[in-house]
């Protein structure tokens, strides 16, 4: 993919101006972010507590925590769940979904394809305190809207499905991230090559694996790396099914919400939150090892067409 | 011709479905702010704007609105100016491991913005004298959406061609001209969509903003809108819905505004 | 191309102008706003308009207004908040914690031990002085209830008020059901009986007995605790927590006869994240026969004017029943009849400025006229037996809870490790919901207790 060369140093800003420009964010960041970023995840490293004896004397307890949680079955449990979670609502749904958006609405102008982003631009924008609202109403048991609709009075999807039902709420709550960006990245893909394709007789799928999907690598890498982290630190299903029911949708962050705030065993939350840091981790590392795999053998097809 | 024909069909027929997923769950906040007796379920209302009088009755309601837009507003101004400059300096600058320190602070704003983080932020926000002060909600917040901000926009910003700015440079305008005036209105709807998304991320937050403020006159609107529960912890559906729906509108309205004025994309004006 | 020649505008000086205005106009409140030389502060988790707002009006309108005519250099201000319990708590912790925090502040009894333990809060006669020994209230509050405050033998809150635990039950149902309109049940097997009968009378839901994590602190304080009382066992007695005890086991067989199959409750409410608040709307709609809830209940939920789910005949409709033992003479020391209470306390922050003032402030919201005027707003049952015996006959229920219930009640231990053992007690509710056995629940609860409590010497029986 042609990309306009960054050493250039196209404006001439030098090295001292672009410390200058960096310099804000970065001592913003510094102190509200990697300082208490640092410290929670020294507090994983004790058994303190929010009250009781512990509150007043913690103590280093090593890799307790660490060990306590990776025994909990709990944790274990709740850690699948966030995988699923994270699998079906980020990676398949909002991806998916978002790409189809963008796909279907590519050629489109006018009213509809303004009402359609709207409306799922709203489902992004509206406060999560809301959202969790909306949701309850619409699935809710008794009086749920959608039972109302389907003709299905007391069918309990919270309570049958929760994981499921979490996850299609996370695809309505999100899939506008995903939409906006692929929709910009479409733009990138010459049209020239599409037809080309085309004309040759490629179907959708092939136009998709051959000629868009090579200039989209990174957007992909970009948007799955955002979504994946976003959604494993999403609390919004607990407003839901409040992790339940029994603990069958307590995903990490509903599972750390509890350990540190109900129970106010901060150490021990603390803790899995670097789990989950760790775990992000391992993702990110995933997509760039499978999208950089792809980039040798899509190179020659990328670098075929003209710059655009 | 006919698999032309299928394909609009089946597209058309997708967003249909599309539209129909996204719209139903905002039913109910069209209908039961104006229920005389709201339920969760949504139907048609027994008309009713007793509703509203009685949230404008609460004393916190609509001052928990400006508070959520000094709040929002702040953070939203603060994290695209502070995005925008550093990403438009990492873009365009060479530093070695800029990615993968990117990519760092980005793992780590995920621990910072969990349940696990609530002690280090409020000490720190005691120490430095933050707490109960709108700016201290700002400060914190910013932390946690900074890196996202800056890693978009600097993806953003290496699809900008850079030929304009050679051509500014060569007229002798300086990089904060050139920022301004030439890299800005060609960002311009990333910039919009940063601060939309900043703003939205701000308006729904709750933890920090209620450990970190005092006085209820400060509150955010996401606050207040928990404390329209009993004693019992039963929530009171005719005020949640209609303070829903009021306390909803700002972000609606600004995202209008900046899709109206801006756009609202990921991408520039220009096309390579 | 045209580049305009006075400075461009740098974004970060604003920014930081910006930043100071926010700052200047966000510290100005709070120490420095005028009235008086001296500010105290009260925190409770109430607030106008919302959660407990009469308490709060009362603070603000009665409260401050009243004080600071007896205290001109005394300004006072309040900190509202409506939120969960355990937010409220985390943030009072934070600010106790770095040594700041209002003066006057409102806990929740259960948490006075583990504050205590943190070394955030200390004896109201160490902070507020010996005046705080010689308060005149002391003589005017049941033993009992001046223990929500104490810890360790030392009173470290002066209680506000207590509630108690009855069966609540519908008498239209109860008549369809050809059950009497008076009715109290004197064994568990009598509450199975009515169930029974009610559902042959075809109530949709005979019995509601909480239970399940969903409901969160309610399981274990409408549920599990009376029933184990009534089955002889306190949570926690003489150093030791209750495992799988053979009334423990009781309890859970208890759960497993009404949600096991039987037909009698509803297992799906006690999953739900909003079960409870459900359970109070099928209440109200006459869909519950019998449902176990404290005052609050007939107070803030069924009110026939105010309440979230109200009921205009409640007064007519509704009866209430002190929750039985096991069997007659089988609950805690020998009685027939078992209740659970708790309640709310002021206490005084040991890092106060003004501590001896402030004991004033919180002395003078437990003076008599204080709570007959916070009374005025919504009756409930305060802590001192004077105010009661006056106010309380408005309220025949409240009456009922006072005469009858608060006599035979008991109290949760307030150690910090209890929200654990109460969750574990949840989830073991859970299981029976869930179609596990009694004994297959209590193995897997005894189990999780001693792993929070330390091991199995500190489990008892």
């Amino acid at each position: 993919m042609a990309r306009p060369t960054s050493a250039a140093d196209a404006a001439g800003l030098g090295r001292g101006r672009a410390v200058a420009f960096v310099l804000p964010a970065l001592v913003l960041i510094a102190v509200f972010l990697v300082f208490p970023a640092l410290w929670t995840i020294y507090l994983g490293l004790t058994d303190y507590r929010l009250t009781g004896l512990a509150a007043a004397n913690p103590q280093v307890v090593g890799l307790d925590n660490y060990t306590g949680a990776l025994e909990d079955p709990r944790f274990l449990t709740s850690l699948w769940l966030t995988i699923l979670y994270v699998g079906g609502s980020a990676i398949i749904g909002q991806a998916g979904l978002g790409f189809a958006l963008a796909w279907i609405l590519r050629s489109r102008t006018g009213p509809l394809r303004r009402v359609v982003e709207g409306v799922v631009l709203l489902s992004w924008i509206l406060p999560s305190t809301v959202v969790g609202f909306l949701w309850f109403a619409l699935l809710d048991r008794d009086d749920g809207t959608l039972n109302a609709l389907l003709h299905t009075p007391g069918f309990a999807w919270l309570l049958d499905y929760p994981l499921l039902s979490i996850i299609i709420f996370n695809v309505w709550r999100g899939t506008a991230f995903s939409m906006m960006l692929y929709s910009a990245a479409l733009e990138n893909v010459p049209p020239s090559h599409l037809e080309t394709a085309r004309l040759a007789g490629a179907g959708v799928p092939q136009q998709l694996r051959d000629v868009v999907f090579p200039h989209l690598r990174r957007h992909i890498l970009t948007n799955l790396l955002l979504i994946s982290l976003w959604t494993f630190n999403d609390f919004t299903p607990f407003v839901l099914t409040g992790g339940g029911p029994e603990g069958r949708s307590e995903i990490l962050p509903v599972y750390v919400y509890r350990v540190a705030l109900r129970d106010g065993q901060l150490g021990v939350g603390a803790a899995i939150s670097f789990l989950i840091l760790l775990i992000n981790l391992v993702f990110a590392l995933a997509y760039l090892r499978l999208l950089r795999g792809r980039r040798r053998q899509q190179e020659v097809a990328a670098a075929g067409g003209p710059p655009a | 011709m006919i698999r032309h024909v299928l394909g609009r069909l089946a597209a058309t027929v997708f967003i249909a479905v599309v539209l129909a997923f996204f719209t139903l769950p905002m039913l109910w906040l069209a209908s039961a702010p104006f229920d005389d007796t709201p339920t969760i379920t949504t139907s048609i209302p027994d008309f009713t704007l007793r509703n509203f009088a009685a949230i404008l009755d609460n004393p916190y309601a609509l001052g928990s609105i400006r508070n959520s837009l000094i709040q929002g507003g702040g953070a939203a101004a603060l994290v695209v100016v502070l995005a925008a400059l550093a990403a438009y300096a990492l873009s365009r600058v060479r530093v070695p491991g800029r990615d993968i320190l990117l990519y760092v602070l980005l793992l780590l704003s995920s621990v910072v913005t969990g349940t696990a983080a609530m002690v280090p932020i409020f000490e720190l926000a005691t120490r430095l004298d933050l707490i109960d002060t709108h700016l201290g909600v700002v400060l914190v917040v910013s932390g946690g959406l900074l890196p996202a901000a800056i890693f978009i926009l600097k993806d953003f910003m290496d699809e900008t061609p850079t030929s304009y700015e050679e051509s500014a440079r060569v007229f002798g305008a300086s990089p904060l001209q050139i920022l301004r005036h030439i890299v800005i209105p060609l960002v311009r709807p990333g910039l919009a969509t940063i601060a939309v998304w900043a703003l939205a991320s701000v308006w729904g937050g709750f933890l920090f903003q209620f450990i970190l403020l005092r006085d209820p006159e400060k509150a955010p609107g996401s606050v207040i809108l928990y404390t329209l529960y009993t004693e019992g912890g039963a929530p009171r559906l005719d005020l949640i819905s209609t303070f829903s729906l009021l306390y909803s509108l700002p972000v609606v309205a600004m995202y209008l505004f900046v899709s109206h004025r801006y756009g609202f994309r990921f991408h520039g004006g220009i096309k390579r | 191309m045209r580049f305009p020649s006075r400075p461009a505008v740098i974004a970060a000086p604003t920014l930081l102008l910006a930043a100071l205005a926010l700052t200047s106009c966000g510290s100005g409140s709070g120490t420095d706003s005028g009235g008086g030389s001296v500010t105290l502060t009260i925190a409770a988790n109430s607030i106008q308009g919302g959660k407990n707002s009469e308490s709060a009006t009362w603070i603000k309108q009665w409260v401050i207004p009243e004080f600071e005519k007896t205290h001109p250099n005394v300004k006072v201000l309040f900190q509202g908040n409506g939120v969960d319990d355990e937010q409220y708590k985390t943030k009072i912790a934070l600010d106790l914690k770095s040594r700041t925090g209002a003066d006057v502040i409102d806990v929740d009894g259960i948490w006075v031990g583990e504050f205590a333990q943190a070394g955030y809060i200390q004896p109201l006669a160490e902070v507020g002085g010996a005046a705080a020994d010689q308060w005149e209230g002391w003589s005017q509050i049941p033993q009992a209830v001046q223990g929500l405050g104490i810890f360790d033998g030392k009173k470290y809150g002066l209680p506000q008020g207590t509630d108690g635990r009855v069966l609540f039950y519908n008498k239209t149902l109860f008549k369809k059901a050809g059950l009497p309109e008076q009715w109290q049940p004197k064994s568990w097997q009598e509450i199975i009986d009515a169930g029974t009968k009610l559902k042959a009378a075809g109530v949709p839901v005979p019995i509601q007995i909480n239970a399940g994590t969903a409901m969160g602190e309610a399981t274990t304080m409408q549920g599990v605790l009376p029933l184990l009382a009534g089955a002889g066992a306190e949570i926690y007695a003489a150093g030791k927590w209750t495992g799988a005890s053979q009334p423990m086991k009781d309890v859970l067989g208890f759960y497993q006869q009404i949600y096991g199959g039987s037909g009698l409750g509803d297992p799906k409410l006690q999953q739900e994240a909003k079960g409870r608040d459900k359970s109070f709307a099928q209440f109200a709609a006459g869909k519950i026969g019998i449902l176990a809830e404290g005052d609050y209940f007939w107070r803030s939920v069924i009110e026939p004017t105010a309440g979230v789910a109200p009921m205009k005949d409640r007064d007519q409709a509704v009866g209430y029943a002190r929750i039985p033992a096991k069997q007659p003479g089988g609950g805690i020391r020998g009685q027939d009849f078992v209740s659970m209470s708790g309640g709310a306390v002021r206490v005084l922050n040991p890092f106060s400025k003004n501590p001896k003032l402030a004991w004033e402030l919180l002395a003078f919201m437990h003076s008599p006229e204080a709570i007959k005027a916070e009374q005025a707003g919504q009756v409930r049952i305060s802590a001192r037996t004077d105010v009661n015996d006056e106010v309380l006959t408005a309220d025949p229920m409240l009456k009922y809870i006072a005469d009858e219930v608060l006599p035979i009640t008991a109290y949760r231990p307030g150690l910090a490790v209890y929200p654990q053992v109460s969750a574990a007690l949840q989830e073991a509710t859970a299981a029976v919901v869930g179609g596990k056995s009694a004994d297959e629940a209590a193995a897997a609860y005894q189990a999780k207790l001693e792993g929070l409590v330390g091991g199995a010497a500190n489990v008892g029986g």
